[in-house]
This record gives structure tokens, sequence and C-alpha cells, in this order.
């Protein structure tokens, strides 16, 4: 990483969702901040801005990661995937459509952070199992659903993603 | 026109016409805005304190900061606004920022406007207030005592409002009732916490003096009135707008009002629109809570178990102000005071104090959960004082099916209900008898294991005067009778013949969008995707009243109710253009399939929008009596909902659900932790008109009210410092704390709205926290007398009931007593250093500012500014939250050179800290033995974000000052817990200097 001067602006360069993009930034800059802000990509979405609540989960080369734990100079040259990279051609994924089959979203506000989760997940672990599944969601808070409707979406995703029977 | 169209949407669980957008990143949330090129960030310096005068407030150093455009106290804002309008009759102001006082935590003292975020939060940290804090209160019954502190001097005291109200004849009840059973209850705070923070962008026009304000704000816009005479324009002045998409509310939403004043003036003062986003420790500390309350209630019981009158005594926690719509939360329920009961006699006494805590407002079962937890929790003493079983008393008590429309004793009118049979088939259904075995089984085997209750009446769509309860009847007389709860809807038809609905519901998630999508394209016989709503704001365009916005539980009942009148009225006039194309009568047109027709002959038919652009393109051609316009607006008010009555009766809300609970929970043996073993909630809330959404409200009431039964809790420090201001502190559940629970409908049409519905949104959170209390108490103590149970019920409290109290330590720590005068957490400690110098030379040291500058960790220079007095400016943190702070030192019981009383007082952006010290200096060997005993304390904003590490973090800074003393000596050795402290101090003060 180049020395990094405090006040100034330096480059950050990045892909987001395969995109080359770039900004000027300071380098005490949130990820979160150049990405809705700088960028415009407001798919992400910041709930706590101290790691708890898992609304601004992202992909960084492929791991899931608290956009608002990491400075946006981090991600210099990086792979970074928003949810507005899960769908192609205006067509859901089938995580999409489970969720919203199964209801497993009401405001929507943290759905962004536990969709890139699961989807990091089912890349991972195609065939992760209710544990596996709830293991990775406990990271993050949901104050509409319940979570049940979200385990259920998650369980039919990774059988459509297995190629299975759609309801878990 | 025949109604041949079966409903093919309405009462079916079609997906949402919200998630595509919110589920590929492109909702549409205050933050994701546009904003205008020039739109400045917005930032507040809070209060530290839980209460303390301004004494001054210097802004210079931060005016001269890069990007800050301005700088506004709360002079400058009192100087262009009026105190908001505060709902009882009370000489007392209520500002949304601090004028000459601050009341909590949190507090907004100066707003900074630069041209971005970061460094508009650079500036409010350079912003000095010099504060003198003043005694605090946080206990609502100590609010009460003579020797309070007095948060208003204006009001002589903390009680803003007390009322007594008399039902029937309940002393002559109690004096007849062979018992007379009471419990005294404690509610604690707790909030709904939406994981969207709040938000505002506003800008200020001076050419028309008007204000354009879009925030997150949910309703009610009776909230608009008070927003526009704060600002001291006419309603028309004050645009105010609501987002599209809203990241959840649960009522708290509401409470962003104050900040649309705040940013309003500062566009104005700033000459730019300005924007701001609350983070999360604002969020905690200082949008709404729910209220604390103290409640006494005593009931006058039969030997059967019937209850003939109820006594109340609560006493209502309202924070530092008395912010609109409260005291809301106390009166809310006003109607409902009686549950699901019987009960012909009541007496009731309502106080409402004021506390150094957070104002509160709206959150989800509003009232309703404070209310219940009383009364359920008395329902189970009364069973368990008369040896009767629980689930009997409470049958006893039903207010029978034939009662309906049933008037309580203090004026609600339930619409409908069968509560004994729901009761029955909750039941069968929710398989209590295994559930009891289970128990039974559990408790043989010597586990803690109990079954709780509870029984709710959930009311929805609240009368808009019912808050005028407060006042009393000559009061309300004066001001005039307020009631009703206006609900619009518009729809219209384009040239194209696609139909728009517009409602000002505000949803927050909850699919609004989409209920009024299957109703409309019901009633038209269209497609759902022909049909297009937007539920969002703009007071300047759009039809809406003071009840308008998404509270209450209204949209099913109210809000969906209106669309449906306006669909019906449209489709009237629809029928008529149409019957005279098809030449029948409009009694026999049907609409179905996108096509409207002829009754009986499917070949005479048209396109539904041919015969809607009929009106557009050839309005000539109408029938006689049928006017053109293709847009139909609805203001509803249902007639039920009257004004409070001259003996202070109230319908406080239009429909009320019914909802039994019962769940079985296990105490772990091992930990004391509580664990739901099963949780089963029966729901009658009217028609359901989409069956996965009001299983969604049950679950996520469900969810938020496990949070509350067993970790949510808005902490405060007897000096009202803040102790929950993260979500590491104030702890949400998370999947794993949420089971799923078993849930039960049963359908009791509502006669008093257009669809039969009524709300849902909020039942769990009324009855869920006291099920579970409920079932604690029996797992815990299965007969006799009731243990005290007090939310959040944690394995803390448990432990002592499982395990006996905790033995005393072999080596106490000596126990300060908390001094609310002064500030946060005291810490207390003690250590020795041994230093290489003589004790002239240390004392001299100690007196010397050039040593002081050297030895005190983080110091940027010491001033002598007397005899015995410095001033410091040092840069003090705990773990990674490091602030700048200026300290005053002060040297007291001087006794040269032997020893003297260090204290100090450091303020600072992040909040406070302060310290005393009593060093004592002894001639060894080898130099001098330096002893000291220290209290230290810590306040503000370290206080609410770094709680869990005070006691380490204070010792660290101590020992630090202290080693530093020695090795500013030449000596180092050190025994103690100074030595202990080494290590921490190593690992945490890193580069404490600079």
């Amino acid at each position: 990483m180049p020395r990094l001067t405090q006040n100034e602006t330096h480059p950050v360069r990045f892909t987001l969702n395969g995109r080359p993009v770039s900004a000027r930034v300071q380098p005490r800059m949130l990820l979160t901040d150049v990405l809705r802000h700088e960028i415009g990509a407001t798919g992400t979405h910041v709930g706590c801005e101290h790691g708890v609540c898992g609304a601004c989960t992202v992909q960084i080369d492929g791991e899931p990661v608290r956009a608002c734990l990491m400075l946006a100079q981090q991600a210099e040259g990086c792979e970074v995937r928003t949810v507005e990279g899960l769908a192609t051609d205006d067509a859901l994924t089938s995580l999409q459509e489970a969720f919203r089959e199964h209801f497993a979203l009401q405001c929507g506000f943290c759905t962004a952070g536990i969709l890139m989760t699961l989807d990091a997940l089912f890349l991972r672990q195609p065939d992760a199992d209710e544990g596996a599944i709830r293991e990775a969601l406990s990271g993050h808070l949901c104050r509409c659903t319940g979570y049940a409707p979200i385990v259920q979406a998650a369980l039919a995703a990774r059988n459509r993603i297995k190629g299975g029977p759609i309801d878990a | 026109m025949k109604d041949t169209v079966t409903e093919r949407f309405v009462g079916r669980s079609v997906a949402r016409v919200e998630d595509p957008a919110l589920l590929s990143g492109h909702g549409r949330y205050i933050d994701d805005l546009p904003v205008s090129p020039g739109t400045l960030a917005l930032a507040f310096v809070r209060s530290p304190h839980g209460h303390a005068e301004i004494r001054s407030v210097e802004t210079a150093e931060a005016a001269r900061a890069p990007g800050v455009v301005a700088i506004i106290t709360g002079k400058d804002f009192a100087a262009r606004t009026r105190s908001m309008t505060v709902g009882v009759k009370a000489d007392v102001e209520c500002w949304p920022m601090a004028v000459d006082r601050v009341r909590y935590v949190g507090e907004p003292v100066v707003m900074v406007v630069a041209t971005d975020r970061y460094l508009a939060e650079d500036a409010a940290d350079l912003v000095a207030v010099d504060y003198a804090p003043l005694g605090a209160v946080v206990d609502p019954v100590a609010a009460l005592s003579d020797d309070a502190p007095v948060l208003h001097p204006s009001l002589g005291g903390n009680l803003i409002n007390e009322r007594r109200f008399r039902y029937g004849d309940p002393e002559a009840a109690f004096e007849a009732a062979p018992h007379r059973i009471g419990i005294d209850i404690t509610y604690p705070r707790s909030a709904c916490t939406p994981i969207e923070t709040y938000g505002v962008i506003a800008s200020y026009d001076p050419g028309e003096d008007a204000y354009d304000v879009t925030a997150n704000f949910q309703g009610p816009f009776s909230i608009h009135a008070v927003v526009a005479r704060s600002l001291q324009v006419p309603g028309n002045r004050l645009r105010l707008r609501t987002p599209p998409d809203s990241g959840g509310s649960f009522g708290i939403k509401q409470g962003v009002f104050p900040y649309m004043i705040l940013a309003g003036i500062a566009a104005r003062i700033a000459g730019a629109p300005v924007k701001w986003i609350e983070d999360r420790l604002e969020h905690l500390s200082a949008s709404v809570s729910a209220t604390n309350r103290q409640t006494r209630i005593e009931a006058a019981v039969a030997t059967d178990g019937r209850i003939t009158a109820l006594d109340w005594d609560q006493i209502e926690d309202c924070g530092a102000h008395l912010r609109a719509p409260e005291p809301a939360t106390l009166y809310r329920m006003h109607g409902n005071m009686t549950g699901a009961y019987d009960i012909p006699n009541m007496a009731i006494r309502n106080r409402v104090v004021l506390t150094n805590k957070t104002p509160t407002g709206l959150n989800r079962g509003f009232g309703g959960p404070q209310i219940y937890f009383a009364l359920e929790r008395l329902m189970d003493t009364i069973a368990r004082r008369l040896g009767l079983d629980r689930l009997e008393v409470i049958r006893r008590n039903l207010i029978p099916a034939e009662a309906f429309p049933y008037r309580t004793t203090s004026g609600a009118l339930y619409d409908s209900g069968d509560y004994a049979k729901v009761l029955d088939r909750a039941v069968a259904e929710g398989g209590l008898d295994a559930l009891y075995a289970r128990r039974n089984k559990a408790r043989a085997a010597g586990r803690r294991y109990g079954i709780g209750f509870a029984c709710v009446v959930e009311p929805s769509v609240s009368n808009m005067g019912y808050i005028t309860t407060v006042l009393t009847p000559e009061e309300r007389a004066k001001a005039g009778p307020k009631n009703g709860a206006q609900a619009t809807a518009t729809i219209s038809i384009d040239p194209l013949g696609s139909v728009t609905v517009k409602v000002a519901s505000v949803p927050q998630g909850q699919g609004h969008r989409t209920v009024l999508a299957q109703v409309v394209a019901d009633k038209f016989g269209l497609p759902m995707d022909a049909v297009r709503v937007l539920a969002d704001v703009d007071t300047m365009r759009d039809a809406w009243s003071i009840a308008s916005g998404n509270y209450a539980s209204r949209f099913a009942p109210a809000v969906a109710g209106a669309t449906e009148i306006a669909a019906e009225r449209l489709r009237d006039k629809l029928a008529k253009v149409a019957a005279t194309q098809l030449n029948i009568p409009p009694d026999d047109v049907i609409f179905e399939a996108g096509r409207i027709g002829a009754a009986g002959n499917p070949d005479n038919n048209l396109s539904f929008a041919r015969v809607a652009a009929t009106a557009h393109w050839s309005p000539g051609t109408l029938p006689d009596g049928v006017d053109q316009t293709m847009r139909e607006t609805v203001y509803w008010t249902p007639p039920e909902l009257e004004a409070p009555t001259a003996d202070d009766g109230v319908n406080s809300s239009l429909c009320h659900g019914f909802i039994f609970d019962f769940c079985g929970i296990e105490i772990d043996p091992e930990t004391a932790e509580p664990k739901i073993d099963r949780y089963v909630t029966m729901h009658d809330c009217g028609r359901i008109l989409h069956p996965a959404m009001v299983d969604g409200q049950v679950r996520g009431g469900f969810a938020q009210a496990v949070g509350a039964a067993f970790l949510e809790e808005y902490a405060y420090g007897p000096d009202g410092s803040f102790r929950s201001g993260t979500l590491a502190d104030y702890l949400l559940p998370t999947m794993v704390e949420v089971p799923e629970p078993v849930i039960l409908h049963h359908e009791t049409v509502s006669p008093f709205t257009p669809l039969g519905a009524k709300g849902v949104g909020e039942g769990n959170c009324m009855s869920t926290p006291v099920c579970i209390a409920n079932a604690v108490a029996d797992a815990l103590a299965p007969e006799g007398e009731a243990p005290d149970i007090v939310l959040p019920v944690t394995a803390a409290k448990l432990a002592p009931s499982i395990f006996g109290d905790e033995p005393a330590p072999k080596d106490p720590v000596p126990e300060t007593k908390a001094d609310a005068t002064t500030g946060g957490r005291k810490l207390t400690g003690e250590g020795r250093a041994m230093v290489q110098a003589s004790r002239t030379d240390v004392w001299k040291m100690l007196l010397d500012p050039a040593t002081l500058d050297a030895i005190i960790p983080g110091s940027h220079g010491v001033q002598k500014v007397g005899e015995t007095r410095f001033k410091a400016d040092v840069t003090l943190g705990v773990g990674p939250v490091r602030g700048r702070y200026k300290a005053d030192i002060d040297l007291s019981d001087l006794d040269p050179p032997n020893a003297v009383t260090l204290s100090g007082q450091a303020v600072g952006a992040l909040g406070t800290g302060g310290g005393q010290g009593r060093i004592t200096l002894t001639d060894t060997d080898d130099g001098t033995e330096i002893a000291y005993r220290y209290e230290a304390e810590i306040g503000g904003k370290v206080a609410s974000v770094g709680g869990r590490l005070l006691d380490g973090a204070a010792k660290v800074v101590i020992g630090e000052f202290f080693r530093a003393l020695a090795r500013h000596c030449g000596g180092g050795a050190s025994s103690g817990a100074l030595a202990r402290l080494r290590g921490l101090v190593d690992r945490v003060i890193k580069g404490g200097r600079s």
C-alpha cells in the first residue's frame, strides 16, 4: 500500500461488481462512505458503524467483510462485490427470489448485508446445512422479521442452488 | 353493478411489490436520496452530563476549522424558533436542543454545519462547552421526592401532570370484596431500535420564508403542526416529505421531529441545504425510547377469582422533556385498562414525571407492554393467592362473546371478539396439555420449568383525541373537542387506463404498497401490476391529515379501508360509464380480468382501459350525472372515535384485536439462563388481508418482545450517565436468541372498518414480555407468593434465586457511594511507587508545572494558574477511543512535604473524566515511597461506549501518572496495584504522549 498522508486525498482503485472504479479520498474515509457517497452505490447500508449489525456487509475478494470497519484505502486493488452485483440483467438470483418467496425481508435495510453473507457462504459451501447457515447469519441483526423466514429462505435458496427441491 | 368479482388477491400471500428493488440494492432510503449540490453536513455537540448548567460555549476554534460554514448554539437557535408545544398544561419550555441547561446525556448543545460529515464532526470536537454539573435524578419515584434535583425550575418539581380517574364505584367494590390483591411493577426502558437511524435533509427558501424538510419520519402528521409552530411558519411554509423507503421504525421515527426543526434552522443560518444522518450512539442515547413506569395495581377479587374492581397507580417516566405526543404512552391504553376482562369498576391515578433521561416517544406496543405487564402479572398473582388455576381465573373474567360491541368501564368500545373461544382454540391447537406434561416431566427430574399465560386486547387505529384525556374535562371543554382518525386515499386512472393509488401511510417495511395493490386490483378486476401504489408523503401535494402516518397499527383497518372506499366510488363511476357503452343497467356491470362487461353475457364487454379513458379523451360522451374526474380522494374517519366524555370515558382506539399467548420456559441449572422451550401465540386481528404479512408482523413483534424480555435495557447511572451506547452494550436479539413461535389465528371481523380488518402490528410487544415473565415466575416458584420479576430477565438477575446470594468477597474492595452531583461511575483503587528521590524533591516535582507536564499521561502542556491550581491539555484514551481533554488540577490539604490531595476534572469532546487522589510520601532507605488512594470517574460519551472498559482504563491512566513520576525521579521500582498494572499499561497506553 502506498504511503498515505493524513488530511490529503489519495486515489483508491478497486473493482466494484466487476467494473473498475476509482475515487480520491482521505485515508480516514470508510469504505461504506466511498461506496455510498463517492461512487453512488447506495445498496450497501450503514446501521451501526461499529461492526455489530452486519447491514454493511460486502464481499472483498469473495470474503464477507463489514464495510463500516474498513477504510476505503484498504480496498485498493481488491474485488469488491455488493448487493447491486448479485442480480444480472434485472433478474433476481435464486437467493433473492427465495427471500421474496419466503417474506424474508420487511424494511429491507439489513437485507443487503444478509444476502452478501449468504452468497459468500453458498459460494464456499453450496451444501451448507442449517447449522452453518444460522452460524453465518448470527452476525446480522434484523429488527423486522424475527429471523425465521430468513432461515427458511436461505434453506430454500441452498436447495435451489444445489438443484434440489425449492422448499426446504 | 354486481359484486360477482371473486377476490383474487386479498386474503392471499402474494409476493410483495416492494421486494425486487429492496433485494437488489435499489431501495431509496433517506441517505440514498439525491441532494442539491452544495448540501452541507450537520453534526451535533451533545451533552456528556445528565444534568448541568451551560456556563459558556466557546466556538471560535471550531469556527476556524476546515470546511465549517456555521456553528449554532442553543441561544442562536432559540432566537429563531418557538419552544415546541407541550401536551399538558404546565409552565415549561421544550426545546429540541439545550439552551441554558442540559438535562440528559446526548442532548444537542451545539450544531456544526460543514462541507462534509467528517469535517463537521472534527469541528464539533473543537467546540468547548463549560458545564456546571447539577444533581441528577433517573428514577421516577425518586424524582417525586422533595429533595430530588428539579429539571425544570419553572415547574417547581418533576411532576408535570397528575390526574385521577374513577369509573363505576371502585371504593364500594373494594369494600365489598373478600380479597384485595395487589402488586408493584417496575417496567424498564427499552426501544425497538430500527437498523436505519434518523435522517433529515432540510433547506430554507428566504424568498417565501419556507422550509422544505425530508425526513424518515413515520407520522403522526399532527407533529407537522408542532414543527411548523416551532419554526414560526404557517403549515404551508413547511413542506414535509418522506423518502420512498424507510429502514424500520416501530414507532421510533416519530421522534425524529425535533431534528426537523434543528436542521431547518441550521439550513437557514448556513444559507444552504443541510443533511444529517444520525449515528448509532446518537440513536441509542438521544433518539427516543419507550417510557419506563412504576405501577401499583390492586384488584378487588371474589373468592372464585372474579375481579370486581381495579385500582391503578402509575408513575410514568417521560425523560427530560415532555415531547409531543407524550404523555400519550400513558393514555393510549386508557380505554383498555381492564384488558380482556369484564371489570365494571376502576380507579386510576396517573402521574407523569420528568427525569434526566432521553425524552420518550412512540415505540411498538406504545403503552401496552407497561399496562399488560402489570395486569397479567396481577392475574398470575391472584391465582396464586387464591390457590386457583391461572387459566381458570382468566376464563372467569373474560368479556363474554355476547357482550360485543362491549363498552369498557373507562369508555372503550370493543368492536368484536369471542375471547373464550379463541382461548379454547389456542389451548387445544397450541398443545397446552402436552406442555403441562413436559413441564411436569422436567420438574420431576428436578429442573426449573415454568408455564406462563398472557391475555391481551390489542388496540389499533388510535383516536386522535385520546391524549386529551390528560386534560381535565374543564380544560378539554375550553380547548375544544378532539377526536377521530382520518385516513386518506387517492386513486386516479390515467389516459392509458392504468391505476395509481396514493396514500399517506409512510410504511417502514410493512408492505403497504402490496396490500393496496391487492385491494384495488380486486375491486377493478385488474392484475396487480396494473395498479401502482405510492405511500410516501409530500405535505404540499398529497391528501393528508393529522392522523396520517404509520403508527397504532392503523394501516389495515384505516388506510386500506379508505382505499377500498375510494376504489368503490371510482368503480361505481366506471360502471355507469360502461353501462351506457354496453347498453346495460349499471347494476349488471362486472369488472373481471381487465375488462368491464355485462354479467351473464361474456361477449358484451370493453377493456377496462377503454372505459376508463373515456373521461380523459371524450368527456363530452359521458352519461348524465357522471363527471369526468378519474380521481377519487377519500378522507375517512370512523364515527365511533368520539371525543372523551365529560366523565373521562374515552374510546381510545377503533379496533380491538385479541391475543392469547402461552409459553414454556426452562431455567438452565448451571447458568441460570432462561430459555424459551415453546411459545404459542394466538391472534384474532379480524379479517386477514395478507396472511404472510400478518405472520411477519407477529414474528417481528415477538422477536422484539424477546429482546425486551431477556436482553434490552437503556441503562443509566445514578448521575444520568448513559451506559448502553453501542449495540455491544444494548443487546438486540440475534437469530440465536429468537425461537420460532407457533402462530395461530382466529378471524372475527371488525364491524367498524371497511375491510373488517383490525391492526396486528403491536400485539406481541404487549403480550410476550409478560407471558415470559409469568413463565419465569412459575419456574422459580411453582407455588406460593409470586417472585418479583423485573425485565430484562437475565441470568444475572435469576442467579440469586437459583444459587442463593453470592457470598461476600474475602478481600472486599471498599465501596464508594455514587455521588450524583459530579459525574459517572466511581472507580477506586490504591497503589504504591518507590522513587529514587528525596521526599522534598518529590514534593517540589508535584508542584512544578514542567514536571506535571512530563508525567501527566498524554499531556500537551501544563499551566500554573494559581499557587495550587493548574490547567492542563491532555489526550486520554480508552482503547481506541481517544480524545483531547482540558483538565483542571487542584492541590489541596497540603502537608509539605508529607501529603497532598490532587484533584482533577477533565472535559473533552468524548465526555468527562475526573479523579481525586491522596498522596502520601514516606522516607525509605533509598528514596521515597509514594502511596496513593484514588477515586476516579468517567462520564459522557466514553462511559456510553466504553463502560465495559472503564475500571481498567481508570487504573491504567492513574497508574501511568505515578509510573511516570517514578521514572521522572529516576526510580521505577513499584509495588502493589501499580506493578500488576504495568503490563496492562504497556499494552493499552501506547504513545499516550504526543
